[in-house]
């Protein structure tokens, strides 16, 4: 079915080869600029944004200063709107009381709303090993799992493929999977969304269980909220006899009203729209109407492991809009798949760290540096978080995991620069070093930069790496000091 | 230790040395906006998605919903306040049936005018969560007293413990390229009917 993310290599090396893909870049480019703008335009029309910002951000900070009183709430809220709560500890916890819910009433077939925590614990996999077969049917989704590939985005998982592609996955492999293609098929987007409709109908109509996440929980009245587009939401929550929902523990809110924010700050950040075309809402079971058993997986998953970190416990505010994936400098070039996750972007940068912990994973570890730290993620981001500090934060998190051992040549560089900078004279001596390999590059230096300094193009031994990208300017041939003194502070400038 | 019991201490671990007051939340968005003419402006935003709006007199709707169907196989839900000739009236049909039906026309609780949405809560007079799903055409009939202006508005006046609906627009995909596309599993046409009182 789908692949995995599991042995993706470090982001630079992932990051390498996904800047070598040319129709990578440029899907990519096209699709992000698209949504910038229509998200800039609709989030301009809100006088208040500003207000609403703060209130998501403290909306969700009193849930998790307080997450423990607020999931007892919510559970007996759900529990007296009829749903069954299950938790969950972790990925296989989940997998295997949703396997339970499928088993107990033979079902070999569920129908998914797009979700990020079943994508989060690999759920198909684990139904597929039961012999259940987990369907998507979220667009984007399905084109991700026809097409046997990876999502690399939160919203839009199939933001790498372009419409020629789709084309050729629909027409590949759709008759593996139910109905087929039809032979007039074209790359027209409304034609790829009628080839879907028709494709998904006959799964809709017969399935008797559906799988979702949700987007919010709202802890006193026991409600649990699907924002989509497309309507295939809706058939999964609403045409099965049975409804499963994983929802991390951090998707609370505290009250009904609370959601008077999020729906405003989540459709303008995420599809740049006033409102998205569905959003459902429903406490528990209602008689006569929809999935009359209902069951909640609360997950944990790494979940309280963030919210025991001061400086990344905000990343839990995350409402999962991929406003800070659109406006990335790096994902844009990079593309998804380069995180290894399937939250990349600046937001994965720092919940997969923060999720999985630092010093284990040479993947995850890489990932706080995958960033320019240039703040427009914070900029956007409806519930502000300030993912810049959580960047620097989990970089030094990082560094001290990796404490004892063989230092690396930064490291080695930083001790020496630290330990020139502590006494004058050797400051001294390491300026006079500097100014003889700037004498060397003002003779011998091939290129120039702009305003006639010399410049080193190519470092020896671990400069190298940096100056592959970018020229060493050369180093002054007289230090400030130097020139101080012989100058008597400039007073007999040009005197020399 | 059970799941749950694990879950919670874990929470209550890691919040040891956290600062646990009450988070004040300002509410100065609520109320803030001042929406004008909320029957124009709604009727503006939901065209603005591509679905249909007409606004008619109290007298002239089921003429409207008549049009609006134009002899299609229609469903309607068993308390609708309007009579729709040769509609079949729901008393459970089943998904199948459902989708053999071209049509469905119902009400709707409350209407935002800023985001152009329609709010469902699935009692008699608009029907269970599939009606106005499976069908291809969803005929909406709104009162002018049922439009509020914006999304806190409409918060505050609906009821939790309901099913609810949120509809903007007719079903649409942004999922090729971003651009958005009408029309994929839900109501592939929408049609709005405001009643001016």
């Amino acid at each position: 079915m789908t692949g995995t993310f599991v042995g993706m290599p470090a982001f630079p090396t992932a990051a390498r080869a996904a800047l070598a893909d040319t129709q990578l870049r440029s899907n990519l480019a096209h699709a992000t600029s698209t949504i910038r703008a229509k998200r800039a335009a609709v989030v301009a029309e809100v006088d208040d944004w500003e207000s609403l910002r703060l209130a998501g951000a403290a909306v969700k900070d009193e849930v998790l200063l307080h997450l423990d009183d607020y999931l007892v709430q919510l559970e007996e809220s759900l529990t007296a709107q009829g749903a069954v709560v299950h938790w969950a500890r972790d990925a296989a916890e989940a997998c295997a009381i949703v396997a339970e819910v499928a088993k107990a009433h033979d079902v070999d077939e569920v129908v998914k709303v797009k979700s990020m925590a079943t994508q989060e614990i690999s759920l198909n996999e684990a139904l597929e090993a039961e012999g259940i077969a987990a369907w998507e049917t979220d667009l984007a989704e399905l084109i991700v799992q026809l097409g046997d590939d990876l999502p690399s985005h939160i919203l839009v998982p199939a933001i790498h493929r372009n419409r020629a592609e789709i084309k050729d996955i629909f027409t590949r492999e759709m008759g593996n999977a139910g109905r087929p293609a039809p032979d007039d098929l074209t790359d027209e987007p409304a034609v790829l969304a009628a080839a879907a409709r028709r494709h998904l109908r006959e799964k809709f109509l017969r399935a008797r269980m559906g799988v979702s996440g949700a987007n919010f929980a709202v802890a006193d009245s026991g409600t649990l909220v699907v924002v989509e587009s497309e309507g295939n939401g809706r058939m999964c929550l609403t045409l099965p006899e049975i409804l499963v929902s994983v929802v991390g523990i951090e998707k609370i809110v505290p009250t009904w009203s609370d959601l008077d924010v999020f729906l405003q700050l989540l459709p303008r950040s995420s599809t740049g729209e006033r409102m998205n075309p569905y959003t459902s809402t429903w406490s528990g079971v209602t008689q006569g109407d929809g999935p009359q058993e209902v069951h909640v997986v609360l997950l944990d998953n790494g979940r309280t492991r963030a919210l025991a970190d001061e400086v990344g416990r905000q990343a839990l505010r995350c409402i999962r809009c991929s406003a800070c994936l659109n406006v990335c400098p790096v994902y844009e070039r990079t593309g998804g798949h380069a995180y290894g996750s399937v939250y990349p972007g600046p937001i994965g940068a720092i919940l997969n760290p923060l999720l999985r912990g630092v010093g284990q994973d040479e993947q995850v570890d890489s990932l706080p540096y995958a960033s320019s730290l240039c703040g427009a993620c914070y900029e956007v981001c409806p519930v502000r978080i300030d993912i810049p500090s959580v960047l620097v934060d989990l970089r030094a998190q990082v560094v001290d995991a990796h404490r004892g051992g063989l230092p690396k040549p930064e490291a080695v560089a930083m001790k020496g620069a630290a330990w020139s900078f502590t006494k004058a004279s050797r400051l001294a001596a390491a300026e006079r070093a500097s100014g003889l390999v700037g004498r060397v590059a003002q003779r011998w230096g091939r290129a120039s930069l702009p305003g006639g300094r010399r410049a080193i193009r190519r470092a020896p031994g671990p400069g190298a790496a940096w100056t592959g990208a970018r020229d060493l300017p050369a180093p002054p041939t007289e230090s400030f000091r130097a020139w101080w003194r012989r100058t008597r502070g400039g007073r007999s400038e040009g005197a020399s | 230790m059970s799941a749950r019991d694990s879950i919670l201490s874990s929470v209550r671990t890691a919040l040891t040395s956290a600062d646990r007051a009450r988070v004040e939340v300002p509410r100065d968005y609520r109320g803030a906006r001042d929406t004008g003419d909320v029957l124009a402006l709604l009727a503006e935003r939901v065209a603005d998605y591509r679905a249909t709006v007409r606004l008619v007199a109290p007298d002239d709707v089921e003429g409207a919903i008549a049009e609006a169907l134009d002899g299609v196989r229609t469903v309607v839900p068993p308390e609708l306040p309007w009579s729709v000739a040769d509609a079949v009236v729901d008393d459970g049909l089943s998904a199948a049936e459902l989708d053999g039906m071209a049509a469905v026309v119902t009400a709707a609780r409350i209407a935002i005018a800023e985001t152009g949405t329609i709010v469902l809560d699935h009692t008699p007079d608009q029907g269970r969560r599939a009606l106005s799903l499976v069908p291809d055409l969803h005929v909406c009939v709104v009162r002018s007293d049922q439009v509020v202006g914006t999304v806190p508005d409409a918060v505050a006046a609906l009821e939790p413990v309901r099913p609810l609906t949120w509809i903007s627009g007719p079903s649409a995909t942004s999922d090729i390229e971003l651009n958005r596309v009408e029309g994929v599993h839900g109501p592939r046409q929408l049609v709005v009917l405001l009643v001016r009182d």
